[in-house]
């Protein structure tokens, strides 16, 4: 198991992080030991074994229809670090 | 007596009988965190101002006959990741460094209902991501016991205040251990219930399928009397079960007859520190001559459970922390920004630290395009191989005993700089979290280098009545959770 730059840069691109060429260095190392580690689990044959995702048998709660209030819009957008005539503001989304 | 020594029970009791004041506990408690926690830095934020309010409230409404809740005048610390209305919630992260939740959690919701004083809120490893407190953005937390050693994680903030008598008691999450874990290396109880036996809601998450609330304490009573509390269904946790709460209090000190307790020989094998056998070994002697009967069981996947935890939990918390993006709360980088996703890309290069990065890289590594199924579908499914290791156990035993950890706690530095080394100290404690069953580290012992030692003790799901009486019927023969550090 060896991960090049390459996908760590994919997988950093995919992630939003920007990495430091140093980081880069260190993650590719680290990524590396921890993938040849978990690929011990490939010693056993899972044939027929249904994934499990959550450790309990619920499934699809639902609550009753009924509306709720939620939180006060300027109480929210004070939360950020950004925002304009009550909205969040981010930089240009569209070209 | 020294006050702060007390548990959460005794302190409570003299509160209630006005032999005390709860205002004169709360002076007397940030006395001493005004003395010690330069050493231990076991907090994020303090609220001397609130906890004094409350406590007045408290000692007015008992002047006045009026009816006090479970938890009536006890400081409880709350880890920092679990949202506390108009108190700073960071998650020890640069990237929720300033953030000011605008509700409470379910679980703080309870316990302020009940009359608990919330004092502070606790460090930990970021985004409660690590089993030291070293990757906390702000400082590291040292363990009460020995200084130069961590106090475990993610939940060291929580477990040191406990340890230290900064607190009489805390709130913590466990994710692969973060509870059991510094618990065991500070000498605490500290108990995980089921998966969805305590709300999830307001609680930051990390692993959404793994993450569940527990209480950190000086014994087994108080931690009943914490879980009695924050038990039970909430509609706004859609994974919240809709099962009824027993009546743990009364029921730690019921009898425990015909008892059987599984020993794993996955669990006891290479990698474990001599002392730390010996001291769980010493403890079954105990159970034994207290008339339950030992049975020696395989958990035959138990070997994998760190690898699959690690794909798990990383893949989950990929998806978790990718809300993080510098818009609607959170740290927003300074520098000038040309288009959305380098704004977001800067943000968190900016506001995560080296473990959570490792961990969201490789979370969305395994769940990317050709990866998806040789790694996330691959650990789902041993997942479910460990899983039905435990119904295999539980159909022949009523709890499973096992060490917390391999080893106690380490120096500080001493393992930061490899990740791996440092995800196996959670390799006693991950199996619970995978399959959803509670668990609790009790102390059994010291090292010794005089550090504690935990057992760790796993029930069926929402048995978390019969471990702890199990629990308290080896707290009623030794008195290893009665000792304290030096801190004098």
């Amino acid at each position: 198991m060896d991960i090049g730059i390459k996908q760590i840069e994919q997988v950093a691109r995919l992630s939003r992080i920007k990495l430091t060429d140093e980081e880069k260095g260190f993650f590719r190392e680290q990524l590396t030991d921890i993938l040849s580690y978990v690929e011990k689990l490939n010693e056993l044959d899972t044939d027929g074994v249904q994934p499990m995702a959550y450790a309990t048998s619920l499934k699809n709660v639902f609550r009753e229809d009924h509306q709720e209030s939620s939180f006060p819009r300027q109480q929210i957008l004070e939360l950020s670090p950004s925002s304009a005539n009550g909205f969040f503001k981010v930089p240009k989304v569209l070209e | 007596m020294i006050l702060r020594e007390l548990s959460a029970n005794s302190i409570k009791e003299k509160i209630i009988k006005r032999e005390i004041t709860a205002q004169e506990v709360v002076e007397d408690l940030f006395k001493w965190i005004g003395l010690k926690e330069s050493l231990i830095k076991a907090y994020i934020s303090l609220d001397k101002e609130g906890a004094l309010l409350k406590a007045k409230e408290i000692d007015e409404k008992l002047n006045n006959g009026g009816r006090v809740g479970l938890l009536a005048g006890i400081p409880v610390a709350i880890k920092d990741n679990i949202c506390t209305w108009g108190m700073k919630t960071t998650c020890a992260s640069k990237i929720l460094e300033n953030f000011t939740p605008p509700y409470d959690a379910f679980v703080v919701k309870r316990i302020k209902e009940e009359d608990a004083i919330i004092i502070g809120k606790t460090n930990l490893d970021e985004f409660a991501m690590g089993s030291s407190n070293e990757n906390s953005a702000f400082h590291v937390t040292r363990n009460p016991w020995n200084t130069d050693c961590i106090p475990g994680g993610s939940g060291g903030g929580s477990a040191a205040a406990v340890t230290a008598d900064m607190a009489f008691m805390a709130l913590g999450s466990d994710t692969g251990g973060s509870v059991r874990q510094p618990s065991s290396f500070c000498g605490n109880v500290g108990c995980k219930p089921t998966y969805g036996r305590v709300s999830r809601y307001g609680l930051v998450a990390f692993a959404s399928s793994l993450d569940q609330i527990g209480s950190i304490t000086k014994d087994v009573s108080d931690a009943a009397l914490l879980l009695q509390v924050v038990s039970g269904h909430d509609c706004h946790d859609s994974t919240s079960a809709n099962v009824e709460v027993p009546d743990y209090i009364a029921g730690i000190n019921s009898v425990n007859n015909n008892l059987r307790i599984g020993v794993p020989k996955e669990f006891f094998g290479e990698g474990l520190n001599p002392e730390i056998e010996s001291a769980v070994k010493n403890a079954l002697g105990i159970y034994k001559k207290n008339g339950a009967e030992l049975i020696d069981l395989s958990l035959p996947h138990c070997g994998y459970a760190l690898a699959t935890y690690y794909i798990i939990a990383t893949a989950e918390a990929s998806s978790n922390l990718a809300r993080y993006d510098g818009v609607r709360y959170g740290h927003r980088s300074q520098l000038s920004e040309d288009n959305i996703i380098d704004m977001y890309s800067r943000v968190r290069a900016e506001g995560f630290g080296s473990e959570v990065k490792r961990r969201v890289l490789l979370g969305n590594y395994v769940l990317s395009a050709g990866f998806y199924d040789a790694y996330y579908i691959k650990a789902s499914k041993v997942r479910n191989l460990i899983k039905s290791d435990f119904e295999d156990a539980f159909s022949k035993v009523d709890c499973i005993i096992s060490p917390t950890c391999p080893s106690p706690a380490f120096k500080i530095g001493e393992k930061i700089t490899d990740p791996l080394e440092m995800y196996l100290s959670d390799i006693y404690t991950i199996p619970a979290n995978l399959v959803g069953i509670p668990g609790i580290s009790i102390p059994c012992g010291f090292t010794t280098t005089g550090l504690p030692i935990g057992m760790q003790l796993m029930g069926k799901h929402f048995e978390e009545e019969k471990i702890l009486r199990i629990a308290k019927l080896f707290e009623n023969e030794t008195d290893f959770h009665l000792k304290k550090p030096g801190l004098k």
